[in-house]
């Protein structure tokens, strides 16, 4: 991150303040310190935290849902949002359960078609949003209105359970390699590979500079509304692959799966250092922040805190990563324009 | 920059007296923006039933005073007075109760409401238990429009309206609260002819109704037909004030540009073939029938008020914007530029007049700003090599002597000047044949200045044809190898360097006929 390592805090400024912008330069590592330390904390009075059943299954859940902030954190550096996330996850998750529930196609192709559908469905909001300039927060609010309602024409009032579903599908939430459960392997290949294409392609500056200046991006000749729309499709094809995963997760699905997810996504960018503003962030960061979700609301159970915390925890979660945001970057700015070159 | 004055026109505003105090008195006001000295020891009298123009050239400190006159900003020293009562103007709605009215240049409306609401926005007529009283305030503005004579409907919808009937507007608003001074900001800068007969006439109306009125312009055939008196401003400080029927044209643009030229080290350069040549060029509502050529090796100044259609010709030459009609051709090729890649790919460069706006993405690093619009050149195969891009970034900023502590320094974190020598860097890493450049100096300090009309000479010397648009006289007058001037969308003048003056170009721009008139238009 050219961004993060720039600038070097001069010894005119205060312990303080370099470590106010350590912290907002390297968002990155202070999550895991932050993850480990409060893990740590909650292992005093839980020691079963850190048992390897209880890191799996967190582990699991977290791959899930950083998957889809993936996506999400692509969305939100072009300035845009997709609310629809949750949606198109419970639309594909139903979808392949269906299809395997009537033994339509094989595994592996009832897999690839959730895929594709979430693909379709990105790449839908990536239309109504670049094509017919609808602005994102009310164009996906209206797909994730319309992806659930097609869920529900479809579902009913049924609900596929996990004896319906062939046994092979189910049992990849528990599948390893190398003790490694699978899930966290696709979570982090996906995340390195667009961490790649975002930091080593023409394409991932194109997103930076679009979601960082637009009028300048097209200035220069990049075409913004196809950014816009790839990055949509992007967020389509993740949102697929992760409701792929909490269908097999979950194993029983009916209309209302996945239901206020969207929140725990943008929770999980916004904390994981994604500018909501657009611009800058890191789909690493990203899948960070999922896994410290994650990690508390699995504190909050140890603990024995009531989980009816934790929907207001993700807010709060919101609200104290953007104000701390704020405060850093007028933090970095001040050190910043305090030394300017003459 | 050492400043000329004239001592007895400064002081002839301040030591008038008179039995009744003027209705408003500027006593010695500064003002300073940074670094910049926007006003210096301004003084002037407004009197009841005068009309006072206060004409000077782009920069010369006239918005900045009627903004202090609005209560936007607050003068750093010096006194205002109110019929002879110190008054401080603390916000907008302070001048207001103090009945004084700025009419804006853009006005300052809410498009969605309705043109009744928006002349009584602020104090509206109040019913019973505070409701709004509709029908007061309907007749009310009807009783305002058919007092001002115009045929404007109190219950439409502001947006829609023309310039001048929004302008109207704030006039009628003006008048609810009975103010006692009215500022007109550059009222007739984006008027028709007829427009602007009708708004003297009311303005006339209202100066014999005994309101003071302080005129801005820069529109010198204005300012002889409507004002009483003229005051001029040139590098925030008062130069000359006297009644109109004493000045003539000449004496008023002689004040508006008479100041030291600060000299730029223009590189002599041979001039070469034709590299660009625009015939017929419109554009409708920014430009019409604009044609000039470019040679290689050439500077071409772009002089003009604000708003005379300038930078619309520079967005259509680099693809930003389509033209009506016309004819653009590069090299030996009729071009379209459908759009900003297709006029990089063709060799034209812009570097627009808002360098945060539009030059920079201040979130990337150096290296990464320069190399951004050749990132499909420079990587055919999609994956970017940062080594590859700090050595890109590295050279051009080199060259360019950008101040930095490396290329991968944030934008953000560079100074003014620095930063315009990233965005030139830029551009040159598109490798143009032909260089826009919009007001490159705008807003950076002298020494930077002084750099970039060094790398705008070499560029030319190197057989870069150069578009310079500037409102800086000084800097068109000593860059350029020839000047065309535009005013109000037309070209009004192309003059050679050797014939460019001051006077020649000021004239071309406030269309009062040059040396070398082409266009003139009513």
């Amino acid at each position: 991150m050219a961004r993060a390592t720039a600038v070097v805090a001069t010894p005119a400024d205060g312990p303080l303040t370099r470590l106010l912008g350590a912290a907002a330069r390297q968002r990155e590592l202070s999550l895991v310190v932050i993850l480990v330390a409060m893990i740590g904390l909650v292992a005093l009075q839980a020691p079963q935290i850190l048992s390897s059943d209880n890191l799996t299954d967190v582990s699991v859940l977290a791959a899930v849902i950083a998957v889809a902030a993936i996506g999400e954190a692509m969305v939100v550096i072009t300035r845009n949002v997709d609310l629809s996330v949750e949606a198109t996850m419970g639309l594909v998750a139903f979808a392949v359960a269906g299809v395997l529930s009537n033994g339509i196609l094989p595994i592996p192709l009832a897999m690839l078609f959730g895929v594709g559908l979430g693909l379709v469905l990105g790449m839908a909001n990536g239309v109504i949003v670049a094509v017919f300039h609808v602005p994102s927060i009310v164009a996906t609010l209206g797909t994730l209105s319309i992806y659930r309602g097609i869920d529900f024409l479809i579902a009913g009032g049924k609900q596929v359970t996990a004896t319906q579903l062939p046994a092979g599908y189910t049992a990849i939430a528990r599948a390893t390699v190398l003790g490694i459960p699978v899930f966290v392997l696709v979570a982090v290949a996906i995340a390195v590979g667009f961490a790649a294409i975002l930091r080593m392609t023409t394409f991932g500056r194109s997103v930076y500079a679009v979601g960082s200046n637009p009028e300048g991006a097209a200035i220069l000749g990049i075409r913004a509304g196809m950014v816009t729309f790839v990055v949509f499709s992007i967020c389509g094809l993740l949102g697929g692959i992760a409701g792929v995963m909490w269908g097999i997760l979950f194993g029983t699905i009916n209309a209302t799966s996945a239901t206020g997810v969207t929140l725990q996504v943008i929770a999980a960018v916004v904390v994981g250092g994604v500018n909501i503003f657009g611009g800058s962030g890191t789909v690493i960061g990203a899948a960070l922040g999922a896994l410290f979700l994650t990690f508390i609301g699995n504190a909050l159970i140890l603990v024995r805190l009531s989980q009816f915390w934790l929907q207001a925890l993700y807010g709060l979660v919101i609200l104290i990563a953007v104000a701390l945001d704020a405060v850093l970057v007028r933090q970095f700015q001040r050190s910043v324009s305090g030394r300017r070159a003459p | 920059m050492v400043i000329p004055i004239e001592p007895a026109a400064a002081q002839a505003a301040g030591t008038a007296t008179g039995t009744v105090p003027p209705a408003l008195a500027i006593i010695g006001i500064s003002k300073q923006f940074g670094a910049t000295q926007a006003l210096t020891d301004v003084g002037l009298e407004l009197r009841a039933g005068e009309i006072r123009a206060l004409v000077g050239e782009n920069g010369a400190g006239k918005s900045t005073l009627a903004k202090i006159l609005a209560g936007i900003h607050q003068p750093d020293s010096g006194t205002l007075a109110l019929a002879g009562v110190p008054t401080v103007l603390r916000n907008p709605t302070d001048a207001r109760a103090h009945g004084i009215a700025v009419v804006h240049q853009e006005p300052q409306l809410f498009p969605d409401l309705s043109v009744a609401e928006n002349v009584f926005i602020g104090h509206v007529p109040a019913g019973q238990f505070r409701t709004v009283d509709w029908g007061a305030m309907r007749d009310g503005a009807d009783a305002l429009f058919e007092q001002l004579d115009v045929p404007l409907n109190g219950r439409a919808l502001v947006r829609g309206l023309s310039m001048a009937d929004q302008q109207l507007i704030e006039i009628a608003r003006s008048l609810t609260f009975e103010a006692s001074v009215l500022i007109l900001d550059e009222p007739t800068a984006s008027l028709s002819a007829h427009e602007v007969a009708r708004l003297f006439s009311i303005v006339r109306r209202l100066r014999d109704r005994g309101v003071a009125i302080l005129f801005v312009s820069h529109r010198l055939d204005e300012v002889f037909e409507l004002c009483d008196q003229a005051t001029v401003l040139r590098d925030g400080r008062l130069v000359a004030s006297a009644p109109t029927s004493e000045l003539t044209t000449a004496d008023l643009i002689r004040h508006m540009v008479g100041r030291a030229v600060t000299l730029f080290p223009r590189v002599e350069s041979p001039i070469g073939d034709v590299l660009l040549e625009v015939s017929g060029l419109s554009r409708s509502g920014a430009f019409e029938d604009v044609s000039f050529s470019v040679r290689a090796g050439e500077i071409v100044g772009f002089a003009g008020l604000v708003g005379a259609g300038r930078t619309e010709v520079a967005r259509v030459l680099f693809g930003i914007d389509q033209r009506d009609a016309g004819v653009v051709r590069l090299g030996d090729r009729d071009e379209v530029f459908a759009s900003p890649s297709a006029a990089m790919a063709a060799g034209v460069a812009y570097l627009p007049e808002d360098r945060h706006l539009d030059g920079l993405v201040l979130d990337f690093s150096i290296a990464h700003n320069v190399t951004l619009p050749i990132l499909p050149r420079l990587f055919p195969r999609l994956f970017v090599r940062e080594s590859t891009e700090r050595s890109v970034g590295d050279g051009y900023a080199t060259r360019l002597d950008v101040r930095m502590t490396g290329v991968d320094q944030p934008a953000s974190a560079l100074s003014g000047g620095n930063q315009q020598k990233v965005v030139l860097a830029k551009w040159l890493a598109t490798e143009p044949r032909i260089l826009i450049l919009d007001e490159p100096t705008r807003g950076i300090d002298i020494g930077a200045k002084v750099e970039v009309h060094r790398i705008i000479s070499e560029l030319a010397a190197s057989g870069l044809g150069i578009i310079l648009i500037s409102s800086d006289l000084p800097e068109v007058l000593a860059m350029s190898d020839r000047i065309i001037v535009l005013h109000e969308g037309r070209i009004t003048a192309e003059i050679a360097r050797a014939d460019a003056t001051e006077e020649s170009v000021m004239y071309a721009a406030t269309a009062q006929g040059g040396p070398d008139p082409v266009v003139t238009d009513g």
